[in-house]
């Protein structure tokens, strides 16, 4: 039977209660250090792509109003 | 009653010539348009039956002078049934039609290529101009905020009142998924989730560039205005994530049908809607609470909730829209995520994904809020380029989920969707280029080498679509005989 729509929110999970961790247990030092290399490798590629000289650039970003 | 939901977005884009910051960006966004288009276009828009001043509430205010001009500088329609032109200092593109949220989607990701082979185009053309870079995005960070609006089509029978009542809290707080998220502010992180709010003054009224009201008033269907309503909600981010755009597009969908059918069932007035919006902009906790006109206090999630169920039960009730179930489910799972761990959502939702690279980005450089490279990536964020768009570099990382096929995308941006008017129009224009004198939202007019000119009128939005229409230009050998196996 389908759920009604208030049941959806009462199983919704709150913030305040604890994720089940047993995934977390397998591995988690090698997860955590490709999880580490891989977002380095990202903010290099980001780095290369970003907009030479930063400051001036977002500076002379300016728009006019639209709508 | 409920009315099928058309849906449309029009985009401003932010634009930039880095080389040659002199150039007067209305020129610049007619190049765009200009260089995209090319010289064999020859279909202008129709201005007729625009009205942007006249108000829902039953009145007309005074119209600029020079407004006509200005706007006219470019203005084309596309094979895909899409305008593409220039509003003030800004390249603007407004879909075709839609007949659900997800050809939206494809439409509004056609528009962003289509921006960005303007921007390839302009320096290929015009030796001087330099480069030119495009940002879907909504303020430059110093003042200034450019809009993305969404299109809903509603009986023109929903009283006004209602609508404002029982949509304004609903766009107050959808924030909390629609956000594409700003870097600002007196937060830590000093971050806001929308790019929009704290542009907005006013709880309901016409204007759209000053006082920016909630709830805008622009009364121009575009459509049966005996039938319809075109309600012009202006309130939203533009956003670079396609789940991003089709859960804002589609939940407002779901709340629209609810209100035209009284079906809320209950009033969620907020005490102080404007300073709500404010607040929930800067509030990445998610946890704040906001006063209700009848006293009762709610977090942003919690009205949410509220509008989810509602909208579930019609659905379950009605068995309709058919796009229904896949929107709430999208919704539901969004809002579980915002409950129990925002970063869960880092692959869908514009701001949790723009957050955690500048945080990710500050940590490993070890840098300060303040330093430039972190509002350089706020910006960058919404390039349209696919190779320096950082929310590209994200796609291609695979840290970003897509909700539509490239090829589709490709495809809508020559193609207009099958299921509406915007057939009719981008399909008469492929066909016949060279007769198609001008065309509107609902009009498409010829010149077929008589002496008048021949005015097809659109009224109705689900209308003029492949079905219908699409057999007769099959058979016509040309604009005059299409005209007379139409009947007119």
């Amino acid at each position: 039977m389908a759920r009604t729509a208030g049941e959806r929110r009462r199983e919704a999970p709150s913030r305040q209660t604890e994720a089940p961790a047993t995934e977390e247990k397998v591995g988690t030092s090698e997860r955590v250090e490709r999880l580490k290399k891989d977002i380095d490798e990202l903010l290099d590629e980001i780095d290369e792509v970003l907009e030479e000289n930063a400051e001036e650039f977002v500076r002379s970003y300016v728009q006019k109003g639209g709508e | 009653m409920a009315v099928p939901k058309v849906v449309g977005l029009e985009t401003e884009y932010g634009i930039s010539s880095p080389g040659r910051p002199d150039l007067n960006p209305s020129l610049l966004s007619a190049l765009l348009v200009t260089s995209f288009v090319g010289p064999g276009q020859r279909a202008r828009w129709d201005f007729e039956g625009e009205h942007p001043t006249r108000d829902a509430r039953g009145f007309e205010r005074p119209r600029e002078e020079g407004a006509e001009e200005e706007t006219g500088l470019a203005s084309v329609i596309l094979t895909n049934g899409a305008r593409y032109y220039v509003d003030h200092a800004h390249p603007e593109y407004s879909t075709p039609e839609c007949a659900d949220p997800r050809t939206l989607v494809v439409h509004d990701k056609a528009g962003e290529r289509i921006l960005e082979a303007s921007a390839a185009l302009v320096p290929m053309i015009h030796e001087g101009v330099g480069r030119v870079v495009v940002y879907k995005n909504n303020t430059d960070g110093k003042g200034a905020s450019y809009g993305c609006h969404e299109n809903y089509l509603v009986d023109r029978a929903t009283p006004f009142p209602r609508i404002v009542r029982d949509l304004m809290p609903f766009l107050v707080t959808r924030q909390v998924f629609t956000g594409s998220g700003r870097l600002g502010g007196a937060g830590d992180p000093p971050f806001q989730i929308s790019q929009r709010a704290e542009f907005f003054e006013a709880e309901v009224g016409l204007e759209t560039t000053l006082k920016r009201p909630i709830i805008n008033t622009r009364d121009e269907p575009h459509a049966d205005p005996d039938k319809y309503r075109r309600l012009h909600v202006i309130v939203g981010d533009a956003n670079m994530s396609e789940l991003a755009t089709y859960l804002k597009v589609g939940s407002t969908a779901l709340v629209l049908l609810l209100i035209e059918e009284d079906l809320l069932g209950q009033d969620l007035s907020l005490e102080s809607p404007v300073e709500a919006l404010h607040r929930v902009s800067r509030d990445l906790s998610l946890k704040e609470t906001y006063s209700l006109k009848d006293g009762r206090k709610m977090r942003a999630l919690d009205f949410q909730w509220s509008y989810l169920e509602a909208s579930a039960e019609y659905v379950e009730a009605r068995g309709e829209p058919p796009w229904g179930k896949e929107v709430l489910s999208l919704w539901e799972r969004t809002l579980v995520g915002l409950e129990r761990d925002p970063w869960e959502l880092s692959d869908t939702l514009d701001w949790v994904a723009k957050l955690r690279l500048l945080q990710e980005y500050r940590e490993r450089r070890g840098i300060a809020w303040g330093d430039a490279r972190l509002a350089l990536i706020d910006l960058q964020y919404h390039d349209v380029r696919r190779e320096k768009g950082l929310y590209y570099r994200l796609l291609a990382a695979g840290r970003m989920r897509r909700l539509v096929t490239e090829e589709e995308v490709v495809r809508a941006t020559r193609e207009p969707p099958a299921e509406t008017r915007a057939y009719f129009r981008g399909a008469c224009l492929e066909r016949f280029p060279t007769a198609v004198s001008s065309a509107s939202w609902d009009s498409v007019t010829f010149d077929v080498g008589e002496e008048a000119l021949k005015r097809v009128p659109m009224p109705e939005p689900l209308r003029g679509n492949k079905a219908l229409v699409g057999p007769l230009l099959e058979k016509a050998r040309d604009a005059a005989e299409l005209l007379t196996l139409l009947g007119s």
